[in-house]
């Protein structure tokens, strides 16, 4: 049985506005000690689908009106508030993109750090004081049992990123999801943050999902991808099968647009730009999603009628998409090139 | 224009901000060398490109290229004429030939203005032409950077990022500048759109003769549309040379670490990657950090 198995996902916001429909089919497993990358632009509905796993969407006006998270069997969207706050923490942690704002800077480093452990493990004070020096420790924060009795404005960015992995593995949970961990950060400072967080997986066992939109720090520690457009998950493979074989036009695009360090010419040439606009999620198409952007979509095309179903398209690589790379075989593949 | 050919030319740039104390009487206890002593030339149609990490002082230096901050020393020659010398009036008058293109598209365009008035407003300022003849330029301006004109009359939060940038490029371009300083402008912007940008950037620079600035940390985009590049760190130049020639064999030991740390969309390449940048990890500010935190 996997970790975690994301099933047919569907959270709507209801607003004034109509029906949000920010994620609107999304289907995973993770095995357990293996990292998901769930990579996306703004508003694809990536962080939704980590928040409603965690049972953490505010509840009006986000919905669970589909499909089940089940996670060791269990199905999470079936809990009380009280029954996934233990599971929260506990079993399945979060760390989020913003260290400055996710620590309270009226407390002390330490109180913030002994409070799950309180809280989750029943500690006495002092062990759990003892437990806090170990888990800075463990994200190499030097001096630790000094560091303990300072304010979160006495630490750097990273190093506030560090206490917060700290928290967040303070209960040894078996997921670890981390919602654009490194992004507020320079490049150095990412380097450092990712290196930590494998090696903590490792030490630790756990399965992460880590979500980004940079296809660069996917490439780097994820083991598997999911590639989320308006809402649905488009294509999902091992990360090398993806990287070597995009087969949505989205994902393929995506590559394409981005420039890289590494390629020389690129001063003369132009990127591959993607036309128009993801879609409006009160109002997005009928059928396929990406359709309206699609270089491999014609007017009277099944998937301009009909909606395209995730499929496995070879061992292991699922993708949404009437046009997949590998079935359109004579067809000169423009994009991303 | 000076004497090698430069449009501009930046000499022994510092910048310094006091640090102050006491709750009283402020006291001067030090300063901090955002800059210090930066030097480089651009050349007309050129891009160079100014990367570092936060901090490293390359907005600091943006800004007191365009005397928007007054630089602590140095000499700041553009079309042969020193800046850091001028008069009020006579700075007003060289405006119109540099402008700055901001980060964040949401914050540097005044939410209570109409797209059409924030693109006329330097003409406005500067007098140029009538009331009929602007709303033509502006219109113009729209089209040369694809944002539809008929949308004159609406307000920012109308639009999403991308055009927005867009907007505050408009806006940038209305005088005919022939320097930009874009200080991140796509760092705000997801990926497509960063792409549609970068493009219309390079051909305004090839349609107008532009010649830029560009800041930013994103190694890989200011690779894309930089011909030299200067790698900033704590203040300093530490490497100045064409771009294929820093990418590919950086001289630097901070340029080293700074490119080793990068992210590249290949699994392959990344595992390589990680060995370098630990090799290399030694030279950066949170490593310093560390040991600072280990004495105390």
């Amino acid at each position: 049985m996997a970790l975690l198995e994301v099933k047919n996902l569907h959270t709507h916001f209801f607003t004034r506005e109509g029906v949000v429909r920010a994620v609107d089919g999304v289907d995973f497993e993770l095995e357990r000690g293996r990292t998901l990358g769930i990579v996306g632009e703004s508003g694809c509905g990536k962080s939704v689908t980590a928040l409603s796993i965690m049972g953490l969407i505010p509840k009006p006006p986000a919905k669970i009106v589909e499909g089940q998270v089940l996670f060791e069997g269990r199905d999470l969207t079936e809990l009380d508030e009280g029954e996934l706050e233990d599971v929260r923490g506990r079993h399945i942690a979060m760390i989020f993109q913003d260290p400055m704002t996710s620590l309270n800077p009226t407390l002390k480093i330490g109180t913030q750090l002994t409070e799950t452990l309180r809280r989750h493990l029943g500690m006495s004070k002092d062990a759990a004081r003892k437990r806090a020096i170990e888990l800075l420790e463990e994200v190499h924060i030097p001096n630790a049992a000094a560091r303990l009795d300072d304010y979160p404005h006495r630490y750097s960015g990273g190093m506030r990123q560090r206490v917060m992995i700290a928290g967040a593995i303070a209960c040894n949970p078996k997921l670890l999801i981390a919602d654009e961990p490194s992004t507020a950060l320079d490049v150095t400072v990412q380097a450092r943050i990712l290196d930590l967080l494998e090696e903590l997986r490792k030490a630790h066992d756990m399965a992460m999902i880590l979500i980004t939109h940079d296809m660069g720090v996917v490439a780097e520690a994820a083991d598997e991808v999911a590639v989320m457009y308006a809402g649905q998950l488009v294509e999902r493979a091992g990360v090398q099968d993806l990287f070597d074989r995009p087969e949505h036009p989205y994902t393929e695009a995506l590559l394409g647009a981005l420039p890289h360090v590494d390629e020389e010419h690129v001063r003369e040439s132009r990127l591959t730009t993607i036309p128009g606009r993801p879609p409006n999620l009160v109002d997005p198409p009928e059928a396929c999603r990406f359709g309206p952007r699609c270089p491999y979509a014609s007017l009277n095309d099944s998937c301009t009628q009909v909606e395209p179903q995730l499929r496995e398209l070879r061992k292991g690589h699922w993708v949404r998409s009437a046009h997949p790379a590998s079935e359109r075989a004579g067809v000169p593949a423009e994009v991303g090139a | 224009m000076s004497t090698n050919g430069a449009l501009l030319e930046v000499t022994d740039l510092t910048k310094h901000f006091p640090i102050k104390q006491g709750l009283l009487f402020d006291r001067t206890v030090g300063h901090v060398k955002a800059v210090d002593g930066v030097s480089f030339q651009i050349a007309e149609g050129e891009t160079l490109g100014l990367v570092g990490e936060s901090g490293s002082g390359k907005s600091t230096t943006g800004y007191c290229v365009l005397q928007l901050l007054k630089p602590t020393s140095g000499s700041v020659r553009f079309m042969g004429r020193e800046l850091t010398e001028l008069g009020r009036e006579d700075l007003r008058r060289m405006r119109r030939e540099m402008q700055i293109v901001f980060q964040d598209p949401y914050a540097s365009l005044d939410p209570r203005m109409t797209v059409g008035d924030i693109v006329s407003e330097p003409l406005v300022v500067h007098g140029v032409g009538s009331r009929r003849a602007r709303r033509e330029t502006v219109r113009g301006l729209l089209e040369v950077v694809g944002f539809n004109p008929e949308y004159t009359n609406r307000y920012p939060h109308e639009f999403s990022g991308g055009q927005r940038q867009r907007i505050g490029i408009a806006r940038a371009l209305a005088l005919n500048p022939k320097l930009i300083v874009c200080d991140e402008p796509v760092s705000a912007l997801d990926v497509s759109i960063q792409a549609q940008i970068l493009n219309l950037l390079k051909d305004l620079q090839r349609d107008f003769g532009l010649t830029y600035l560009f800041i930013a940390h994103d190694l890989a985009v200011v690779r894309a549309i930089s011909d030299r590049i200067a790698v900033m760190n704590q203040g300093r130049l530490v490497e100045v040379g064409p771009a294929a020639e820093v990418y590919s064999s950086p001289q630097d030991e901070y340029t080293r670490a700074l490119l080793a740390a990068v992210p590249v969309p290949d699994p392959r390449k990344m595992k390589e990657r990680k060995e370098e940048r630990r090799r290399v990890a030694h030279v950066l500010a949170e490593a310093a950090e560390e040991a600072a935190l280990a004495d105390e």
